[in-house]
């Protein structure tokens, strides 16, 4: 097994108590004194800092110094609306490959003269290589080093870091700026990933750990583990990478046909032109045969990753999987996401999990489980 | 006081035995969401697996420390399972249970013991 990489934020996390868990590749806080469920609940009640220094920070720069040419480059990789994102803006989007499945998924933010990727830890490596071969040619494409990655998530996010940095105020969900932080560029888009308002944060190595120091001794700012990540990405319907997509599972199935824009789609001006165009163009139109759906288990069971589903309790007619699941803090109750078939994926439907021997209720519904609380 | 490789507690008390999971147990469990106790009247044997706990990492069993029947189960941490991170000790325990050989007790560990094994 080759060795942990540590964040700069390491010595800070032991500082505080965290548990340090090894997670892509890195040593990173799981959880801190407060626990996972009081941590969820804190962020959803005022602010939480999460290091997400693991995550690939890529740059994006058109070889030719038209900045369209690059947004025009990276479409050939993602079905999303690059050329149409506004300066200063930032997009969700996925990697395909040729079958039509997911390589990863990432934020996209244009930057006027370059774009801003964020791609996910485990996949960071093959993501880079995967765009040097795709569109090497006409871009430079670099890693960014030396930087770390913050998350402040939660309603009092804004509140704690306008008091460091006052701008930050003026930004809405998904617009990205750079802003001054102690003489040096912080790079800050208001998004995450916890169904919170709230901002990420890249600055210089030294930077991010005076800033986190700085955040951590306001009133309502926690420092917040891997543990609450999960349970709170998944109360607000987001999928995690590996788990609930991945090479196997098309953006269709995957139910994250909004992140498609129309200008990508069959009759649309720049139609297809990623990998896997014809199979996801094709299920656009004429849909697919199993779906990915929330699910709520009616007693007090978690159903965890990997639990088969039934559309009767006595197991005899298999209809999916779960892909993430647990326990959601905020709703007090057992919530989880995964694939089902078309026929059983309609909301309402009643379904069965597999759990200990027993063939226990869950009902597909709808997600965000908690209520998107974004700064539109 | 007696204690279990397996993380329990075993406290006399007339001629029941309460049985919980210790604080190292619960606190390298994380927090608990779910508990399910057997019903009272269940006839177990050591080893059986007999409760099943869950925390936000995973799900756990938890074995019957002795052979003998549950009189008892705390229903109060089936409604509220982070009194088992609270006061896994004292409020939070588990169920009681009539032991059919008593002297079974003095093969479990002491507390001595219990804190070598964790130490």
């Amino acid at each position: 097994m080759s060795e942990l990489k540590r964040t700069a934020l390491f010595d800070l996390h032991v500082e505080l108590g965290a548990k340090m868990v090894p997670f892509a590749g890195y040593e990173m806080p799981v959880q801190y004194p407060m626990g996972v469920l009081k941590e969820h609940l804190h962020t959803r009640a005022q602010a939480g800092l999460f290091d997400v220094s693991h995550m690939g920070q890529v740059i994006i720069r058109a070889k030719s110094g038209n900045p369209e040419d690059a947004r025009l480059a990276l479409e050939s990789l993602v079905p999303v609306n690059i050329l149409g994102l506004a300066e200063m803006r930032q997009r969700y989007g996925f990697f395909t490959n040729e079958a039509g499945g997911i390589l990863d998924d990432l934020m996209i933010a244009n930057r006027g003269d370059h774009l801003f990727v964020v791609v996910n830890a485990a996949c960071k490596q093959a993501d880079l290589a995967h765009m040097q071969a795709g569109i090497g040619e006409s871009c430079d494409v670099e890693m960014v080093e030396g930087r770390s990655l913050l998350a402040l998530q939660g309603p009092q996010a804004e509140a704690a870091l306008s008091r460091l940095i006052p701008a930050v105020a003026d930004m809405r969900f998904m617009d990205v700026a750079i802003l001054d932080y102690d003489g040096t560029e912080a790079w800050i888009s208001r998004s995450g990933y916890t169904g919170e308002d709230g901002f990420e944060i890249s600055l210089p190595d030294d930077a991010a750990l005076k800033l986190a120091r700085a955040l951590l001794e306001m009133d309502e700012v926690a420092p917040i583990g891997l543990g609450a990540r999960d349970s709170l990405r998944l109360e607000g319907g987001l999928c995690l990478y590996g788990h609930d997509i991945d090479e196997t599972t098309s953006p269709v199935e995957a139910a994250l046909t909004w992140a498609i824009q129309k200008v990508r789609r069959r009759g649309g001006e720049r139609e297809g032109g990623f990998p896997g165009s014809e199979r996801i163009l094709r299920e656009l139109e004429e849909g697919v045969s199993r779906k990915r759906v929330g699910l709520l288990p009616e007693g007090r069971a978690p159903m965890r990753e990997g639990t088969r589903l039934f559309a009767d309790d006595q197991g005899a007619q298999e209809i999916g999987v779960i892909t993430s699941g647990g326990f959601g803090p905020t709703i007090k109750a057992p919530m989880a996401m995964g694939y089902v078939s078309a026929d059983h994926a309609a909301v309402g439907t009643r379904v069965f999990g597999e759990v200990r021997g027993k063939y226990l209720p869950a009902t597909v519904s709808a997600m965000p489980f908690t209520p998107a609380n974004f700064k539109r | 006081m007696k204690y279990t490789e397996e993380h329990e507690w075993l406290r006399p008390e007339g001629d029941v035995v309460v049985v919980g999971i210790t604080e190292h147990a619960a606190e390298a469990l994380g927090d608990l969401v779910f508990v399910e106790l057997p019903e009272p009247g269940t006839k177990v044997s050591k080893d059986d697996e007999i409760v099943v706990i869950e925390s936000v990492k995973a799900a756990s069993d938890i074995l019957a420390p002795l052979d003998g029947e549950i009189v008892e189960v705390n229903e109060a941490i089936v409604e509220d399972p982070t009194l088992v991170n609270q006061d896994p000790m004292g409020e939070a325990w588990f169920f009681k249970m009539k032991v059919d050989d008593p002297s079974q007790m003095d093969d479990l560990l002491d507390e001595a013991a219990y804190k070598a094994l964790i130490a």
